[in-house]
């Protein structure tokens, strides 16, 4: 057979596919069948008219709207002095930032757990605050990396040009160097807002039994209901594209950037 | 703002980012089991960690789930990005356009998904751990396949043809003149999947054999029951990993540190 560069790409996406494309057309057909394999529209109604099930959909996004401002509270000011400082080792104290995210999760939950126990004692007591705080710790270093790489890629010119035509620094930073770190903004809360309503792991291991939409799947997954637990990740995957066309699409490198 | 000022923030965000592991660090190398009270110093954790059979399995399946589907995908992934980039432009359109969805999917969605195709309607035992191999490149290769992608528009397309023009077969220019050139992608990418494998619970979780643990969703169960000895193995486990990371870290640094020089140097030379 002659050789040709594009055949390459045959296996990937014979490989994409099967393993990406394939699952979510599986995915969409468990959504919209029963048991007997009939089609229905219950597990959608089922899911619209649950008030457990829009109650928990209503809690995911608490969480992830508060764990997100928390975060971009904390990872701006961050990335900004990283970002604008004069430090002579930079990107090793940039990569101090982002070493966290190297440690598995799990692990670095338990350690929280830890402090948060002394701290308040019974953790059963804040369950929405332990939340929060779980779920900014795990995920800061993906909002940092992602603001500080595009603040210190802006031109600094810009912020002269600004000072030169009579600008403080206040006006300065609202006007050019704000609305110019968008782009990573929006990345880094892409990066926060969608595990913060799916990684239930970090409620459970924090002892908040409270249900987010990532629960919801793992407990139709335990009870092997297939149909609702595919309505559920279609609910999800819909919400994740809305999500992805408003904030312009995750920045590729956003979630290992530091690697690159 | 003040010099001090920006500084103290710093450490504060840096304090809150390593405060409960160096706890958990100081911990491990205690006979204490419970953070609180710090009683005599003893190795016990690191002796269990090491010679209890089932901390051991996970650890080893862990790093051999991480290096295989890393591998696969670093392979696929690598193959894929050449070729959607010589592909026509429509058909690099749609394979990136897939590529990106399990990125932008939560893990949880991608997972549940793999396992319903492979569990539920092939009947493909979770025991044969084709299932969670397969969940872990689908996890890992997209990202190959993005840090691939920018070295190979960055190439400099005349010296594939002058290989070709000086009589290479296609494939010997492949090797020899596009692979050389997008090695430093191909690398970042393989950390990169390693590093996502690693840290997976979700794809884990939902294809995983009953038996078999990784780190994460070994950790997770274990916090649910309450064996002390494993609870404080596992602070062992975490001293090591972030031993290993900050050395990691390091080295990282030396290298790139001692490439500028060399740049330096160089830029020197040719003046």
């Amino acid at each position: 057979m002659h050789f040709s560069r594009k055949n390459l790409g045959i296996p990937y996406a014979v490989f994409l596919a099967v393993f990406v494309v394939a699952p979510l057309v599986v995915l969409l057909f468990y959504a919209f069948t029963n048991g007997q394999g009939q089609f229905t529209m219950e597990n959608l109604t089922g899911f619209f008219t649950d008030p457990n099930a829009l109650g928990t959909l209503f809690y995911s996004l608490l969480i992830a709207v508060v764990t997100t401002a928390v975060c971009l509270l904390i990872a701006y000011p961050t990335a900004y002095l990283l970002a604008t400082s004069k430090l002579k080792n930079r990107t090793v104290i940039v990569m101090l930032f982002v070493m966290p995210m190297w440690i598995n999760f799990s692990l670095r939950i338990t350690a929280l757990k830890e402090i948060l126990t002394i701290l308040e004692g019974n953790l059963a007591m804040h369950p929405f605050l332990n939340a929060v705080i779980g779920m900014t710790y795990d995920f800061l270093p993906f909002m940092i990396l992602p603001i500080y790489t595009t603040i210190s890629k802006l031109d600094g010119a810009l912020r002269e040009a600004a000072m030169d035509l009579g600008a403080d620094r206040t006006r300065t930073f609202l006007e050019i160097t704000l609305p110019l770190s968008l782009p990573g903004i929006l990345s880094g809360v892409s990066m926060v807002f969608l595990p913060a309503m799916t990684n239930y792991v970090v409620l459970d291991m924090l002892y908040n039994s409270t249900y987010i939409m990532g629960s919801l799947i793992g407990s139709y997954f335990a009870a092997y209901n297939w149909h609702g637990g595919s309505m559920i990740a279609l609910v999800l995957l819909c919400m994740i594209c809305i999500f992805t066309l408003l904030t312009g699409g995750e920045d590729e490198t956003a979630r290992g950037g530091a690697l690159l | 703002m003040k010099r001090s000022l920006r500084g103290l923030f710093l450490v504060l965000v840096l304090l809150i980012l390593y405060l409960p592991i160096l706890i958990l660090v100081v911990y491990s190398f205690t006979t204490s089991t419970q953070i609180g009270a710090i009683r005599g110093f003893s190795l016990h954790n690191y002796v269990t960690l090491f010679t209890t059979p089932e901390l051991r399995d996970m650890i080893t399946g862990t790093l051999a789930l991480a290096l295989g589907s890393a591998v696969i995908a670093t392979v696929l992934g690598t193959m894929g990005a050449i070729g959607a980039f010589y592909s026509s432009r429509r058909t690099g359109a749609v394979i990136s356009t897939v590529n990106q969805i399990p990125v932008v999917n939560a893990d949880v969605v991608t997972g549940f998904s793999i396992c319903i195709l492979l569990v539920v309607v092939f009947h493909i035992s979770k025991d044969s751990y084709i299932p969670l191999v397969a969940g872990h490149v689908t996890l890992c290769a997209p990202f190959v396949f993005l840090s691939v992608m920018p070295r190979i528009r960055q190439m400099d397309p005349s010296i594939y043809e002058a290989a070709l023009d000086l009589g290479a077969t296609p494939f010997d220019a492949l090797m020899q003149i596009v692979i050389p050139q997008i090695v430093p992608g191909i690398i970042s990418g393989f950390a990169l999947a390693i590093t996502l494998s690693l840290d997976d619970y979700f794809i884990a979780t939902y294809t995983k054999p009953a038996m078999f643990d990784t780190i994460s969703t070994y950790v997770v169960n274990a916090t649910k029951g309450s064996q002390t000895t494993i609870k404080t193995a596992l602070w062992a486990l975490s001293t090591v990993i972030f031993v290993i990371v900050v050395l990691i870290v390091i080295g990282m640094n030396l290298r790139s540190i001692r490439q500028e020089r060399a740049e330096k140097t160089g830029r020197r030379l040719h003046v």
